[in-house]
């Protein structure tokens, strides 16, 4: 029985200070030295139980044992015959709740660092191989056509899939940029956008055509699509609907949205401003509310602004905190500073319509509620006011309503997602499948990349029929 | 990258584009807007559709400059690109035989009303348009306009052109006059549409206006352009443009406009002084 190693290689970091400032990459990435030595730490158990924990089933041992034996171009093949969007999931999967969680040495608490591996693979591959523009797989084209509505995760995945079955996929894409939620709503420093173009730049290379400022819906519906020329229609759409309060003040001047902010900050490239045209709001005391990922990505961002005070405001207690552990201590590191347990209760305004402050209740916690964590209960009379000059609401998002408003025999839910089959993506809608967050609501990278890759395969099924 | 097929000069810092935007000009409907960014710096900003050509393929629209974005977009001429073009957006001006409609055009809102009057007048309404301007020199498609309307009266704020006077002024008279009027479009500045609508509230005449608010995406996804209508917020971009001037809250649409007037200032000076060096 071989002595397990249970160090963990860390991940090398931008230091908190110098980071705080730039919009650089956070995470920098393994050595050759750290993932051969995070690699060799796998003990190749034949339960592989990790990839049990894969929603897009990786061959996780194999890519491993290809990086132990120096093997670098089977490690990529390995890894992205399942996963062509690896240099994003291995930055932003929640392993830790995913491949890592069922490891066989999650147990010692030393689970192997495979999501860093991917990512050091990923990476490895675009600074050591050749152009991807000839695809090892030449599939005999199927003579279909395949409209892919939406270039976020779910798109992507779901057009190189069928692109590698042989099928004739176009992507229809409302921005202006390909890459959704990966472009507008994942900051630099997490994701760079040249790491999102090249992963698009290889769907592409199979073959995909990518049509963006097309807005499905508007510039023409799922019906004309079907009717002239597609053979089935896929739906990655999203989730990109903003929730807002509803309480006293939200229009005020400085109070955005989370995928306002973000947009205007990743997309348009507002931290460059006046040299990119697009402005946001520096605030000095920045107010997010909210516990996910996307409030975690706002604070960060609005720090690097160069925001003096930035609060997280939450209503629970950082236990139930959603965001990932990760990123919450690379928040704390930042200096963003947390205020749990507490709820906006209305913003306040001065006479030029400008929020100068933030009415909160204190929280405390009681039983579980449907979500499985502590419900919070307001504590009467416990009203406080915090200062701020710009708020970001990060309280999650729902799938825009202009395909349902324009699609008939869409079924859809009060939440506005649109119904489809777990197990292969079809929705109630003749040659309509849809998968990721206009099914699920908002969840994440990966969950949407495994929903449309079932979606491919039970497309190709159809249209081979 | 869409071509700029067209360009004419309407009047001092007005102009007019015609792009080619196939897509786009099969699905434009009166008092959409489109989003569009010049290139890779560029900001989205929308613009309303002022007209459609679906066999040539092109549509065409009308611009004030106003700051960094309008001025680089007046520095394009016909053979230039724009990098994006994305429409139609927005919800469609609703159409119906109501009656009698007066459109009222405030300043370069002329473009966006000739589409809408021209709508109502083939659904078989009587069309009174009322068109203003600050001076005469900044009067522009006056026989467009007469060509769809039933009748057009022209206003310039210092009277050197037409009526002296400001568009509300012949709205009011209509509104008291004996002809029964069953709708108004007002379009054009937010002050403008405010004074209309309050000028045909006493008369009880429904009353839409175009809302102009700040945009990034324009497709619903941001809330930048969030209005108050009827105490209820609204998305402009995807529950209107149009709205009830009614019950508009129009002093936090122009609170909201303000927002990035310091950035606006900022920016376009810096614009100014980069453009000088090169020029």
């Amino acid at each position: 029985m071989p002595k397990l190693n249970l160090n963990r290689e860390p991940m090398p970091r931008q230091d908190p200070k110098l980071r705080s400032k730039n919009f650089n990459e956070v995470a920098l990435g393994y050595s050759a030295e750290q993932a051969e030595a995070e690699a060799s730490r796998c003990i190749l158990c034949p339960r592989h139980s990790c990839i049990d924990g894969c929603p897009v089933e990786v061959d996780i041992p194999d890519f491993i044992k290809a990086i132990g034996d120096g093997d670098m171009p089977e490690a990529v093949r390995i890894l992205k015959s399942k996963n062509s969007l690896p240099g994003i999931c291995g930055r932003v999967c929640p392993q830790e709740t995913q491949c890592e969680a069922t490891c066989s040495l999650a147990k010692k608490g030393a689970p192997i660092a495979i999501g860093r591996l991917e990512r050091y693979v990923a990476d490895w591959e675009r600074a050591n191989m050749e152009s991807t523009n000839s695809p090892i797989i030449q599939p005999t084209p199927s003579g279909k056509r395949v409209a892919v509505v939406g270039s976020g995760p779910a798109g992507l995945t779901a057009a190189a899939d069928l692109a590698k079955l042989g099928h004739s996929a176009t992507i229809f894409e409302a921005l202006h940029t390909a890459g959704g939620v990966l472009i507008y709503g994942i900051p630099e420093f997490r994701l760079p956008k040249d790491i999102v173009q090249a992963e698009v730049d290889y769907v592409t290379s199979l073959g995909v055509k990518v049509e963006l400022d097309s807005v499905i819906g508007k510039l023409v519906t799922i019906d004309e699509l079907l009717n002239n020329g597609y053979d089935a229609v896929f739906l990655g759409t999203g989730a990109g609907l903003p929730m807002f309060m509803g309480i006293p003040g939200e229009n005020l001047n400085g109070i955005y949205s989370a995928n306002e902010f973000l947009t205007r900050v990743n997309l348009m490239k507002a931290y460059q401003f006046p040299a990119y045209n697009t402005p946001v709001k520096v605030g000095k005391r920045v107010a997010v509310i909210g516990g996910g990922n996307v409030a975690m990505d706002s604070a960060r961002c609005a720090l690097r602004l160069g925001a003096e005070e930035v609060y997280i405001v939450y209503r629970r207690s950082e236990v139930e905190m959603p965001a990932r552990r990760e990123e919450v201590e690379n928040a704390k590191e930042e200096g963003i500073q947390f205020k749990l347990l507490t709820v906006p209760k209305r913003f306040l305004g001065n006479d030029q319509n400008w929020v100068v402050g933030m009415e909160c209740y204190e929280m405390e916690l009681g039983e579980p509620d449907e979500s499985g964590r502590r419900r919070p209960i307001v504590k009467e009379g416990s009203e406080f006011i915090i200062d701020v000059d710009v708020v970001i609401v990060a309280l999650g998002t729902t799938p825009n309503p202009l395909i349902a408003q324009t699609t008939g025999g869409l079924e859809t839910t009060k939440q506005g997602t649109v119904v489809a089959d777990e197990e292969t993506g079809k929705a109630a809608k003749p040659k309509v499948w849809a998968g990721g967050d206009i099914v699920t609501g908002a969840a994440t990278v990966i969950s949407a990349m495994g929903a449309a890759k079932l979606a491919a395969a039970d497309i190709d099924r159809y249209l081979r029929e | 990258m869409y071509k700029i097929l067209l360009r004419q000069d309407l009047v001092p810092n007005i102009h007019l584009f015609k792009v080619w935007a196939p897509a786009v000009a099969k699905k434009a409907q009166p008092g959409q807007f489109v989003v569009i960014r010049i290139d890779e710096r560029g900001e989205r900003i929308p613009l309303t559709i002022a007209g459609w050509d679906t066999e040539e393929g092109s549509v065409t629209i009308v611009f004030m400059e106003v700051g960094t974005t309008t001025h680089r977009l007046a520095l394009l001429e016909a053979g230039n690109s724009i990098t994006d073009f994305i429409g139609p957006l927005g919800l469609p001006t609703h159409i119906e035989k109501f009656g009698t409609v007066v459109c009222v055009a405030g300043g370069f809102a002329v473009a966006t009303i000739v589409p809408i009057a021209r709508a109502m007048r083939e659904k078989g309404n009587k069309v009174i348009s009322i068109m203003g301007a600050r001076n005469k020199s900044l009067i522009f498609w006056e026989d467009e306009l007469r060509s769809v309307s039933d009748q057009l009266i022209v206003t310039t704020d210092d009277g050197s052109y037409a009526r002296q006077g400001l568009v509300t002024e012949p709205l009011k008279e209509l509104l008291e006059g004996n002809e029964r009027i069953d709708r108004v479009i007002a379009i054009g500045p937010s002050i403008m549409m405010k004074f209309c609508a309050q000028t045909t509230e006493p008369f009880g005449v429904k009353t839409i206006v175009s809302l102009n608010p700040i945009m990034v995406d324009g497709t619903g996804m941001c809330g930048c352009c969030r209005v108050s209508v009827g105490g209820v917020t609204k998305f402009a971009c995807v529950d209107g443009p149009d709205f009830d001037g009614h019950q508009v809250d129009w002093d936090l649409l122009f609170a909201r406009q303000r927002i990035y007037l310091d950035e606006e200032k900022r920016s376009f000076e810096q614009w100014q002084s980069q453009h000088d060096i090169l020029s």
